[in-house]
């Protein structure tokens, strides 16, 4: 059967599922959860020092504050200690040290949330203190790091072909972290069942994770922990890994108390307690010619991992694997350190590093470009790799190796230009600011080619499980979880359009370990790459077992038989889907079948730092305009055109819906989210009355989104490309913009940091106007 | 203490560790979603959130931050002056004596109409993980009962961390046009007749002097969008405590050809409906004060009485020449509204007094209030400056200038006043004036801004003043392509 000649309900821009239930306070998250009798609330006590040791704790007042049922200790965990997702160093419960302000000392199980937040702050513990590494400075000097020195990717040799080139620029660039500020919290309810088994409700994008934690943490195996998850409130990455200790948590309370437990973070201890994107600090230097072809690059990338390893790994990797971009690049060198510091774990967040290491070389050629005095967008065209039909350079590798042979960012960035008046705003941008003193205005594109896959290749695999009732009803479950990125919808529409049925007819179901084990967690933007497969190898599955049958029924070729608009249509016969499922279920045949799917084509060493790490690219592009202010930094965006490639999309709305979001997230990052800590390591940003996201008002006034008519070369689910992470990356054109309307005021190049808070953007103005 | 009479006004007695503390109670009758509900015994400092949650399972109003700053418990509150979008979050059910709640769960019409809003926000996607969205539908819902359609100002205090916020807007530009369903329509027709909650929840301010003269120590709460935090995130203990909600006197506005008179308890919405026509740059600034539902709740009285350094009426309120009016039992004193402010922490009022009222002299609009924040809207102050520089015959004749955060208190920045007073009203003047800022003020740094950010962006606001003074330009909030 063609894939593209009947769709279905692919590629249909239908609501997300829950739609209805999320406008009438109906779609249930795990607080919503109707409360289990009996249910015991949790909460932390947690470290106010960000490193030293436990010397005695008196937790007498904790015990007696009103509903205190039990208080925990790492002395009361049953069996191991350990919450972390990589390397076994992060503890639950302190085991004696601690590590960052806002590490869980002791655990306090009460009658009610209030009560059990009360209690925690009751703690009288005395910490021997110790001199903690906060920065990256002092990390670098106390050679605190995870791995036993930098990771290195080469290509090359870029230190001859930058001193050897007629031009260079060089500099350094810090890039802030960012707070995941997911609106449901981190949450989890633990049911204890027979015979000590556990039924696990959690707000996680990785279920088989808390499974695994779980099972650890109260001695059984995995197959005693079923895990469940319906939908997050948002997860942005940040329910990656940092849910274990909820989880966890729960499940050890509830075998303490034979009671169900349950655990929500209140918004600040979210805040203190959980890992954020990673800060990094990137040095460069960038050898070119007059034209403003790149020769050389070289980077050195430092980031702040915070305490424990987490996902730091990865993450630092993906960041050297995004410092091309869109660029060829001859002749490169990476360096990443990989800093341990006593704050919180940094962790996964959309992206994963991506951006970091994207917008590193972002800022390199927006460097170059001033210097040449060469329009930001021409230069970055000559560097781009070569378009598939239209081959040019001898070299399309990037610096690991890999062929770049989907490039689509030529047509798009014409196409984009065009769209956006891209030249004439331009010049009558320039001409406006001539007539200012205070006020400039400023404008910026920028491109975004983001790897689709887990750089860990055996995380590339999804499971699915399909059902078809004896009455044509479909229940449907996968390996994926759905924090609000219209998975469970898109995925149903592959679902439907397999069998030839309306939506009505699949129930979307939560993800369940216990129907799908050894799931990956949805991240990487893989989620219905990965998940669509799986759930269209299962409904063919099924679908072919049909065919099969009822063609031999009907004495016809099984490949004549067609599942459409809710029909079976055998040879001459037509019958509805009911009654072909009725059919089939009395003459035996299974209606229910797993389906399975693994990323082909990716092969990866992440220590040599070649390979193809990636099954494909997604590719994106945007202009914003900005206005700044000289006097006090204050900046606006004033429009934003985006152009970007969701290849053929499952779900065009849906999928715009992703790159608004995303492009407001990006742009909150680099502009007023700014993470603040003390000298003594306590994070001063830990609620939304400090640590600012974008409001409706901080969206651009003119917001042209629009997805590029594009197909996805490999085989993906209908043709479709991953839409999560690469969107965000379309925030660094705002970050450019305001470099862009800085560089107005003076000659110097602005060389702005991020974020660019109106404070940052005002030092950088007086830099460059005063040289201050 | 003295005995207390009420039966509505009860002492429930709570047994911790051995102790026996009293919290006081409250009667207290409203209507939620149509049906009236008595609580004979409501503890005063429960939040609606809590309540909603825990003893209706009303699970639909969402907990995203507790502390006012994230819109996801809103609400909308009728009482006789209309309908509003609050946090629920931190609103004291004492609050809602005689009020009629709506959630999202009562919106939608008896038989699961959908409201035009809810319709819109499918159609238009304004959903992604939908945490959001029941605080959305009720800020939407509310301003489209009241024919609001300055979208970004009314979902101001309503975070959404998927959409971005355009689909949400598409939504409700969608809905602009369709009319108010009746049910929506109706609400507030008919209010409940408020129960006699006692004497803790005074009347009138003549009630309030008395119970506050007789229970100094209790705490007393406006709008709780300070008092909430201290239970919500403080988790502290507060008993007793006296509503001011009730007392319809303190919310006059009185506004004469010489003079402008706010009670202690006109909200900021309020407060911007009177300041706006008369000085457009403090309305713009009480504008982007909070957000909707927390300017629904704060009061003039609150933000002068709690003495912070970083509220934004204070300087505003010093550079027209504020006077506050004080009162403690039967005995009133007026003080100019900037001696109020003694030190960081520190006010001039006596234990049992309270703030009455705020007044200031009606003058020519020569005022210009900037806001320094992170974030334009719903963010606090890092730097907030007020200038009333009156200039004859191009001398200035006449300078308040006073600002928050750049000291333990708002106050005026008197060296640059003298260096302006007298002299001639130009670039150079001003100039030199900018100069003496680091005289007034020593800011600090903390994770709004650095000192050095504030002394100078304070000065440059000057600059600022005096282009905006002359015609120009000054704001990037004006321009627009
Ligand atoms: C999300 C959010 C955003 C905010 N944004 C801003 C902002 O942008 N700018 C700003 O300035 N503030 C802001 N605030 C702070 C707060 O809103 C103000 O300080 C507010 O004005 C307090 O008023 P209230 O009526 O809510 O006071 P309450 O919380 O009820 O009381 C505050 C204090 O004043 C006392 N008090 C109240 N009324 C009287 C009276 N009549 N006489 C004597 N004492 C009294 C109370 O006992 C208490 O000590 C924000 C708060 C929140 C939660
Ligand atoms: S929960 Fe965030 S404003 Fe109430
Ligand atoms: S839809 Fe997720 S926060 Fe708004």
């Amino acid at each position: 059967m063609n894939d593209l000649s009947n769709k279905g309900p692919v590629a249909k821009p239908l609501p997300h599922d829950a739609a209805l239930l999320h406008v009438t306070g109906k779609a249930r998250y795990i607080d919503d959860i109707p409360m289990p009798v009996d249910c015991l609330h949790l909460a932390f006590g947690t470290s106010p020092i960000a490193k030293g040791r436990i010397q005695s704790m008196d937790l007498s007042e904790v015990k007696a504050s009103k509903g205190v049922v039990a208080v925990l200790t790492a002395d009361d965990l049953p069996f191991t200690n350990d919450v972390s997702p990589s390397i076994h160093d992060e503890p639950l419960l302190s085991d004696g040290t601690v590590n960052h302000v806002g590490q869980p000392v002791f655990l306090v199980v009460a009658t009610g949330h209030n009560l059990a937040r009360a209690a925690a702050k009751k703690g009288k513990i005395d910490y021997v203190e110790e001199t903690p590494i906060l920065t990256m400075d002092e990390a670098m000097a106390a050679n605190s790091r995870f791995e036993d020195g930098p990771r290195i990717y080469t290509k090359g040799d870029p230190a001859a072909a930058i001193d050897a080139a007629p031009r260079s620029v060089k500099g350094t660039f810090e890039i802030g972290g960012q707070e995941h500020f997911y609106l449901e919290g981190q949450a989890a309810l633990a049911l204890p069942q027979e015979g000590c088994d556990m039924l696990v409700s959690s707000s996680t994008q990785h279920p088989t994770e808390i499974q695994h934690k779980v099972a650890e943490a109260i001695g059984l195996p995995m197959h005693a922990v079923r895990v469940e998850t319906r939908r997050m409130g948002g997860g942005f990455g940040g329910k990656e890994s940092q849910g274990n200790a909820l989880a966890v948590s729960c499940a050890i309370a509830a075998r303490h108390t034979g009671k169900p437990c349950k655990m929500r973070y209140d918004r600040d201890d979210d805040m203190i307690i959980t890992g954020k994107r990673h800060e990094f600090r990137i040095t460069y230097r960038a050898g070119f010619d007059n034209d403003g072809q790149l020769l050389g690059v070289e980077f050195h990338h430092m980031t702040r991992c915070g305490w424990a390893q987490d996902l730091s790994l990865p993450v630092a990797d993906r960041a050297m694997l995004h410092a091309d971009n869109a660029y060829a690049i001859p002749a490169i060198r990476i360096e990443s350190h990989r800093l341990k510091t006593n704050t919180q774990s940094a962790t996964a967040y959309r992206g994963f590093g991506g951006p970091q290491g994207m917008v590193g070389i972002e800022r390199v050629m927006d460097h170059i470009a001033h210097d040449l005095g060469l329009d930001p967008v021409e230069l970055r065209k000559r560097n781009y790799y070569d378009a598939p039909n239209n081959r040019v350079r001898a070299d399309n590798t990037t610096p690991y190796g890999m062929e770049v042979t989907d490039f689509e960012l030529h047509g798009m960035t014409d196409q984009l230009l065009e769209t956006s008046d891209y030249a004439a705003r331009k010049a009558e941008i320039a001409e406006w600011n001539k007539g200012q003193s205070r006020l400039k205005r400023g404008i910026a594109f920028s491109p975004v080619k983001f790897g689709i896959s887990f750089t860990l290749t055996h995380l590339n695999q999804a499971g699915a499980l399909v059902h078809v009732y004896q009455d044509g009803s479909v229940h449907l479950n996968h390996g994926g979880t759905e924090m609000g990125q219209g998975l469970f919808q898109k995925v149903a529409q592959v679902a439907a359009s397999r069998f030839g049925v309306g939506m009505d007819v699949i129930k979307i179901t939560a993800t369940d370990t216990a129907k799908v084990p050894n799931t990956s967690a949805t991240a990487a933007s893989s989620g219905s790459d990965l998940n669509g497969m799986a759930v269209k190898a299962a409904c063919d599955t099924i679908r072919d077992r049909m065919a099969e049958f009822l063609s031999e029924r009907h004495q016809c070729d099984a490949k004549a038989v067609k599942f459409e608009d809710g029909q079976v249509i055998i040879g001459d016969d037509v019958m509805t889907f009911e009654e072909a499922a009725s059919q089939c279920y009395q003459g035996r045949i299974s209606l229910s079948s797993t389906g399975y799917y693994k990323t082909p084509k990716v092969k990866w060493d992440r220590i040599k730092g070649q390979g193809r790490p990636f099954f494909y690219f997604s590719y994106g592009a945007a202009i914003t305009e900005v206005v700044v202010d000289q006097l006090t930094g204050e900046n606006r965006i004033l429009r934003t055109d985006i152009l970007h490639d969701a290849g053929a999309s499952l779900n065009p709305d849906l999928d715009i819906g992703q790159v608004e979001g995303a492009y407001v997230q990006g742009t909150g990052w680099l502009t007023t989210e700014e993470l603040v800590w003390d000298d003594k390591g306590s994070l001063r940003t830990h609620a939304p009355s400090t640590y600012k996201i974008p409001a409706c008002s901080d969206r651009p006034d003119v917001f042209n989104v629009d997805l590029w008519d594009g197909r996805n070369p490999e085989d993906t689910i209908y043709r479709s490309k991953a839409v999560g992470e690469p969107p965000f990356n379309l925030g660094i054109s705002t970050f450019l913009a305001l470099s862009d309307a800085v560089s107005a005021f003076g000659d110097a190049y602005p060389a702005l940091d991020a974020p660019a808070t109106a404070e940052q953007v005002y030092t950088t103005i007086r830099r460059v106007r005063d040289g201050v | 203490m003295p005995a207390i009479s009420s039966t509505s006004h009860r002492r429930m007695a709570i047994r911790q560790n051995n102790v026996t503390r009293r919290v006081s109670t409250m009667t207290i009758t409203f209507h939620l979603n149509g049906e009236e509900v008595t609580l004979p015994d409501a503890e005063p400092t429960v939040t609606l959130l809590d309540w909603l949650r825990e003893e209706r399972h009303l699970t639909g109003t969402k907990e995203g931050c507790n502390e006012g700053d994230c819109g996801a418990c809103t609400v909308m509150v009728t009482d006789p002056n209309g309908s509003k979008s609050l946090n629920s979050c931190i609103l004291f059910l004492p609050q809602l004596n005689g009020k009629s709640v709506r959630t999202v769960e009562g919106v939608a019409s008896d038989t699961g109409e959908l409201h035009p809003v809810q319709q819109e926000m499918i159609t238009h996607h304004g959903s992604q993980c939908g945490f959001c969205t029941p605080g959305f539908v009720m800020s939407m819902v509310t301003a489209h009962k009241n024919g609001a359609t300055d979208h970004d100002d009314q979902l101001a205090g309503n975070l959404c961390r998927c959409t971005g916020y355009a689909p949400i807007i598409r939504a409700a530009e969608a809905v602009e046009e369709q009319p108010v369903p009746v049910w929506i329509k109706k609400e507030g027709t008919e209010l409940p007749a408020p129960a006699n909650a006692g004497e803790f929840s005074p009347r009138s301010s003549d009630e309030l002097a008395k119970v506050y003269a007789d229970n100094p120590d209790a705490v007393l709460v406006a709008g709780a969008t300070d008092v909430g935090l201290w239970v919500t995130k403080g988790m502290r203990q507060l008993d007793p405590v006296i509503f001011l909600e009730g007392c319809a006197d303190l919310k006059q506005i009185e506004v004469t050809d010489t003079r402008v008179r706010l009670g202690a308890m006109v909200d900021m919405n309020a407060m911007r409906e009177v300041i706006e026509p008369l000085h457009p740059s403090y309305g713009e600034m009480i504008r982007r004060y909070a957000s909707m539902p927390v300017r629904n709740a704060a009061t003039v009285g609150g933000n002068i009485a709690n003495g912070s350094p970083i509220g934004d009426n204070p300087p505003a309120l010093i550079a027209l020449g504020a006077t506050l009016h004080l009162r403690k039992g039967d005995s009133r004193r007026d003080i100019a509204l900037e001696d109020f402010f003694i030190e960081y922490g520190k006010q001039d009022r006596a234990a049992g007094e309270f703030v009455e009222a705020v007044s200031f002299p009606r003058q020519a609009d020569t005022l210009r209030v900037y806001k320094i924040s992170k974030r334009f809207d719903q963010d606090i102050s890092a730097v907030l400056g007020a200038f009333n520089v009156t200039v004859d015959n191009g001398t200035v004749a006449s300078a308040r200038i006073a600002f928050g955060g750049m000291a333990g208190t708002p106050h005026r920045a008197t060296h640059v006043e003298n260096a302006l007073i007298g002299q001639p009203w130009t670039e150079e003047t001003v100039t030199k004036a900018m100069a003496e800022f680091g005289k007034d003020y020593t800011p600090m740094t903390d994770m709004r801004a650095s000192a050095d950010y504030r002394l100078d962006s304070a000065s440059n606001l000057l600059a600022r003043y005096f282009a905006e003074m002359n015609g120009e330009t000054t704001s990037v909030l004006e321009v627009a392509i």
